[in-house]
């Protein structure tokens, strides 16, 4: 069984990520967010059967589903939460069409949204992490990015000067969306170099800036897309895969786990990267964003450095890439900004993009990353002929 | 005030590690069926899901696999501590690890420097950290 149009996304939505957001509750983001993606499928809260949700850092620790599904007033046949990080988003969605295929739901809400304010809760670990990393001041994902990214400048001699080049691309593309953090406000490489190192090599503008926010997208049965009144976008191919949990245990470094997730969701779509017309790539640092090109087959593995320059990401380009900003330039609301590259992928794949639509688009690849390059979820959407 | 830096969190299965570290050993898993090394302990083979570990010394000698020079530390505890040299040290058994490389400026941390294991007091244990061979 392949779940190659088995369900598509028919709704699609966002709360754009702010630094801040005063007053909400991780429930009333869910919640709004929700009724956002249901409103732009179309459908009545009813016909939501199924409901993908994620972990929630501080506020409900167990029985996610449930208390979300309580507080939208849904009785799901199938609820389940999706731990995967950056790759919850993509990771729902080829659950979702499964469980459609299975016959266990036939119209899933797939739902992530974060509150953000100046106090941010730790996660209390008892696990190798905490026992044998936090205790050398390896706390947190930058550490694990730059040591991604130090490990590719000396093995292929790979630049900062070229790195930086990704979050200038991001912000250019920024300018046509006005939901972006950074929106108008286009950077150089010049600036990105000037700005403070955090974890060498990595500096601040190539370090996404955590936020408040939510996505969100309505996966439904073939069906049931065909009277939806956007363009459904069918799910033609996905792939998976989780290696590790801390860096020290990753298979390599200079290579991500989504080198496969990615050659199994070409498979499954009879695709490869000459096919694609939109990128939709997580990009939490400079660094993650150009291994996911190498991964994806997009240029050889090592080369990505010089091959950038030669690029042009814009939505007009030879091979756009996240003509919203990405999370570099849009900010990452936690777990929704994965969801964000679906969401994007959506709009464009179905011409709702507006002022940054590309053209005609066919196929999209949207990948999605969680932990130290550690859990990669990879789709192949494709446009309703 | 000053934040306490955390210290490793010992369990039954782990002790044994850090007992050694405090004793200037660096212990590594070695599985009795296959043969592999790994780091940090657990119950079964990674590679072989064998039960049957024995405990066994490293050398404590290997390679810078990869590092950051820390400047904006994830936990507020280090914030004195900057810039510091944070590593995964590749030891000539096969495992990795992630440690520090003191002993020498942060600067001048390379991957692939050939790097020895050195006990370092942290609260009330030790921690491994790696300086560089000819220290």
């Amino acid at each position: 069984m392949s779940l190659r149009g088995a369900a598509a996304v028919v709704g699609a939505a966002e709360t754009p990520p702010r630094r801040t957001t005063p007053g909400m509750t991780t429930l009333d983001m869910i919640a709004s967010t929700a009724a956002l993606a249901v409103a732009d499928a179309g459908m009545e809260p009813a016909e939501i059967d199924g409901l993908l949700v994620g972990p929630q850092v501080g506020e409900t620790p167990q029985h996610v589903p449930a208390t979300v599904a309580e507080y939208l007033g849904l009785a799901p046949t199938y609820a389940d939460l999706v731990d995967l990080g950056g790759a919850t988003g993509a990771g729902m969605v080829w659950r979702a069409a499964a469980a459609i295929a299975a016959g266990m739901c036939d119209t899933a809400l797939c739902v992530l949204g974060n509150v953000r304010t100046d106090v941010v809760p730790r996660s209390s670990n008892r696990n190798p992490i905490r026992e044998f990393d936090v205790p050398y001041g390896g706390s947190g994902a930058n550490q694990a990015y730059a040591m991604v990214a130090t490990r590719h400048c000396a093995e292929f001699g790979t630049t900062p000067e070229q790195l930086a080049l990704v979050p200038v691309f991001e912000r250019d593309n920024a300018r046509l969306n006005p939901d972006a953090v950074f929106h108008g406000k286009p950077i150089t490489v010049d600036d990105v170099l000037a700005s403070p190192l955090v974890v060498s090599p990595l500096r601040l503008l190539e370090v996404v800036m955590p936020c408040g926010g939510g996505a969100a997208v309505v996966v439904t049965s073939p069906a049931r897309a065909r009277r939806a009144p956007h363009r459904p976008v069918w799910l033609r191919g996905a792939g998976e895969k989780v290696t590790h949990r801390a860096l020290s245990q990753a298979p390599e470094l200079t290579t991500s786990p989504l080198a496969a997730a990615i050659g199994d969701a070409y498979a499954m779509a009879s695709a490869g990267p000459d096919d694609l017309d939109l990128l939709s790539l997580y990009d939490c640092y400079s660094i993650m964003l150009a291994v996911t090109l190498e991964d994806a087959g997009l240029c050889k593995k090592g080369e990505v450095g010089p091959w950038l320059a030669d690029q042009d990401f814009s939505h007009t380009g030879n091979l756009p890439c996240n003509p919203h900003g990405g999370q570099l330039a849009c900010g990452q609301a936690d777990l929704a900004g994965g969801m964000a590259h679906v969401v994007e992928a959506v709009r464009q794949l179905r011409g709702t993009a507006g002022e940054r639509q590309v053209r005609d688009p066919g196929l999209a690849l949207v990948t999605g990353n969680g932990a130290t390059m550690s859990e990669e979820v990879a789709l192949v959407l494709e446009a309703a002929a | 005030m000053t934040i306490a830096k955390p210290g490793p969190t010992p369990v039954p299965l782990t002790e044994p590690f850090w007992a050694a570290a405090r004793r200037g050993e660096l212990l590594l898993q070695r599985c009795r069926s296959c043969g592999h090394h790994q780091h940090y302990p657990r119950m079964l083979c990674t590679r072989c899901w064998c039960r049957e570990l024995d405990w066994v010394p490293s050398a404590g000698k290997g390679r810078v696999w990869t590092f950051t020079v820390v400047h904006r530390p994830g936990h507020p505890a280090w914030s004195d501590d900057v810039p510091y040299a944070l590593a995964i040290v590749e030891l000539d058994e096969g495992p990795r690890l992630l440690t520090n490389v003191v002993g020498l400026d942060p600067a001048d941390v390379t991957v692939g420097l050939p790097v020895v294991a050195r006990f370092t007091e942290h609260g009330d244990s030790t921690i491994v950290q790696f300086g560089p061979e000819y220290s």
